[in-house]
């Protein structure tokens, strides 16, 4: 497992010394949230019965802003072919990106998550939901987000296109995420909805390295 | 994991490289077809040819980072069906220099040298820095080197860890007189230990008495290579 | 399995398939449109509404199979590096999205009359609207790359990834509807009388042919085209070699 945690340092490495990149990401999940109660006004119930399908999806489009990181520099300055050609499998070296990803992404969406909350007026019984359900959808978010990335690599609009490719993969997250708070706000309990989301995590942890290293070496091709 | 070790200065696992009936295929055009080449161990490779007649082509054919349209490399005579295992015997230096800029030259090559090495061998990095004269600049980040010192110290990967075959596209680019030199004795230290290296280049004043392969007489020049067949 | 592979081969087989795949789609269409639009009778239910169901239904059984001929494509391409493999799979995916979307036009010109509303987040037309994403998708990004065989490659592994995906979706997007709506009215509520049978084979039938035929189609000219450039190209090598390298 030395090339998973030499990649994995070296990513964590790379994140620290440019730190903006995940505090940008961040902010623009602050700001995409605070944008809803000017859309549908500061009612504190009709801002409380929304406030977790808001929360996750504007935690997914942040980390859809987040993706492009995972490969696109590494396929700029030639980093992906010497990855490719590292002698180790490539799924190791394509899960320790991703948990890289996650560290620097999905943990730091989910730490400021209660507190986008509180100014949503979620109801106290929500936060344990919403952050348990965060906790175990964002590593999917990374994992189904690295083929994207992949997929995309040296396209003319790689932006756009991986909303497009990654999206629609991203509902059933969306939707056991979502109900997962709003079980909790009806008093039943969400563990069903929680065990989903494991379950989407174990999936996504078994196909999408193998996905992701199959796009990543026609993409040096 | 199957991988060539040795301490710097051992001999490796040396073996032949070779390639029959080679063709590639790039945007729907035949590149090159029917080329062959035959590498001994210590042996050196010249890949010459005009603007697009494959020469970045057949390199990264050679490093398995694409595939061929026809034909088959071996490795000591056996075939490669292996690209991992292909991979942890060669060192490709591209046209582009894998060089992070935020990290320093020492942390750049730490990075390589443990990824091919495994980690804890912090001291194997020294005659890397030596021998592209870069130990000055170990504590600098690399985004303050100039275009020739990041591709000095994409070069210097090659000393961190050792691997019988080397795949150097241009490695001459952008070079003062003094790291060509350097250049031309690692080669030759290379060569001499048994290592065997394919250089794509113009001007090749870095390798002696190497065999010369003219890419351009393997380019197709009919219309009739179009089906897969 | 391999003599496909043979573009002479192939258009030898399509050809020969060709003329039977859109004479068969015309008899069918001419024997299935006058019994589904006039002389089949009316739900006693849904009312003349049901005659949507035979375009609707044969639709979305198109979408899907279709999605399917993708996805098998895709993977014998990336497995075998089969060419016509990979042709199918380009040439099949423009038809699915436009059955797709016909699918979900349908859909909602059966709801209005029936739900009131030309939308409802009903589990079924929702996995379809999302199966359009998913065709857009794919062809969005075999377009995305200056080198179309890259291009090639990532859309077929696209297409396996979302081939995994879709169970999982379909799955979720029911589970949701029964969450949020349990008290609408289902596409299930098309439950099919037998006297309509008749009417929707022959027209499930006739889309069937119709795309088959125009898959053939578009292979025979997708490989000319390719022999025209592939022409050019050595028109240009030769042009080159002609001339001295500087």
């Amino acid at each position: 497992m030395s090339a998973f945690s030499t990649v994995l340092a070296r990513d964590l490495r790379l994140a620290l010394r440019q730190s903006a990149d995940s505090l940008t990401v961040v902010a623009f999940f602050a700001i995409a949230t605070v944008l809803f109660p000017f859309g549908v006004g500061p009612e504190t119930n009709v801002l409380a019965r929304i406030a977790g399908g808001v929360l996750w999806v504007t935690a997914l489009l942040a980390a859809l802003l987040s993706l492009d990181r995972i490969f696109a520099v590494d396929f700029e300055d030639g980093t992906l072919d010497q990855l490719v050609l590292a002698g180790a499998p490539l799924p190791v070296v394509v899960v320790a990106k991703v948990c890289a990803h996650w560290l620097t992404t999905g943990v730091p969406l989910i730490l400021v998550s209660p507190l986008l909350a509180v100014t949503l007026h979620l109801p106290a019984a929500g936060y344990g939901p919403l952050v348990l359900a965060l906790l175990l959808g964002t590593p999917t978010v990374s994992l189904v987000g690295a083929v994207g990335a992949a997929l995309v690599l040296g396209t003319r609009r790689g932006g756009v296109l991986l909303s497009l490719l990654v999206l629609p993969l991203y509902i059933p997250i969306l939707i056991f995420g979502t109900a997962a708070v709003e079980a909790a706000l009806t008093g039943l309990p969400s563990t069903p909805m929680l065990s989903v989301l494991a379950g989407f995590m174990v999936l996504a942890l078994t196909f999408s390295p193998w996905a992701t290293a199959a796009a990543l070496r026609q993409a040096v091709e | 994991m199957v991988r060539p070790m040795g301490g710097n200065g051992d001999s490796f696992q040396i073996g032949g490289f070779s390639g029959t009936g080679l063709a590639c295929r790039r945007g729907g055009r035949l590149v090159f077809t029917g080329l062959a080449f035959n590498l001994p161990p210590g042996g050196a490779l010249v890949l010459r040819g005009a603007n697009g007649s494959g020469k970045t082509t057949l390199l990264r054919l050679m490093a398995g980072l694409s595939g061929a349209a026809a034909g088959q490399l071996a490795w000591d005579k056996i075939p490669i069906d292996d690209p991992d295992a292909h991979a942890a015997r060669l060192r490709f230096i591209g046209h582009l220099d894998a060089v992070k800029p935020a990290l320093t030259v020492a942390e750049n090559l730490e990075f390589w040298m443990s990824l091919w090495r495994g980690a804890g061998l912090n001291a194997g990095i020294s005659q890397a820095l030596d021998a592209f004269d870069m130990r000055p600049l170990a504590g600098f980040p690399a985004r303050l080197l100039s275009a020739g010192q990041r591709h000095r110290l994409a070069l210097a990967r090659l000393m961190v860890a050792p691997a019988p075959l080397w795949l150097l596209d241009e490695p001459g680019n952008a070079l003062d007189e003094s790291s060509l030199a350097a250049l031309a004795r690692t080669i030759a230290a290379h060569r001499a230990s048994g290592g065997a290296v394919v250089v794509a280049s113009h001007g090749a004043a870095f390798v002696e008495d190497g065999a010369t392969l003219n890419l351009g007489a393997f380019t197709p020049t009919d219309a009739s290579h179009w089906s897969e067949e | 399995m391999h003599r496909f592979a043979n573009p002479t081969q192939f258009m030898r087989i399509a050809d020969a398939v060709y003329p039977w795949a859109a004479g068969l789609s015309l008899i069918l269409f001419l024997a299935g449109l006058p019994i589904a639009l006039v002389t089949s009778p009316p739900d006693y239910q849904q009312g003349e509404t049901v005659r949507i169901m035979y375009v609707h239904v044969s639709s979305a059984w198109l979408m899907m199979m279709v999605y399917g001929i993708v996805a098998a494509n895709s993977a014998a391409f990336l497995v075998w590096r089969h060419p016509m493999a990979n042709l199918v799979a380009k040439a099949s995916a423009p038809m699915g999205a436009v059955f797709t979307a016909l699918a979900l036009i349908t859909g909602m010109l059966w709801g209005q009359p029936m739900w009131g509303t030309f939308w409802v987040w009903d589990g079924r037309l929702t996995s379809t609207l999302i199966l359009f994403f998913l065709y857009l998708g794919y062809l969005a990004l075999g377009d995305a790359f200056e080198d179309s065989e890259r291009g090639d490659k990532a859309a077929a592994i696209l297409a396996l990834v979302g081939s995994v995906n879709l169970p999982i979706i379909h799955f979720s997007v029911e589970w949701w509807n029964t969450l949020h709506q349990p008290s609408i009215i289902k596409m299930d509520g098309m439950t099919v009388d037998k006297s309509l049978l008749l009417p929707l084979f022959l027209m499930m039938g006739a889309f069937t042919s119709y795309y088959v035929a125009v898959l053939v189609l578009r292979l025979r000219s997708e490989l000319l085209a390719a022999k025209i450039r592939n022409a050019r190209m050595s028109q240009v090598a030769v042009n080159q070699a002609a001339q001295p390298a500087e």
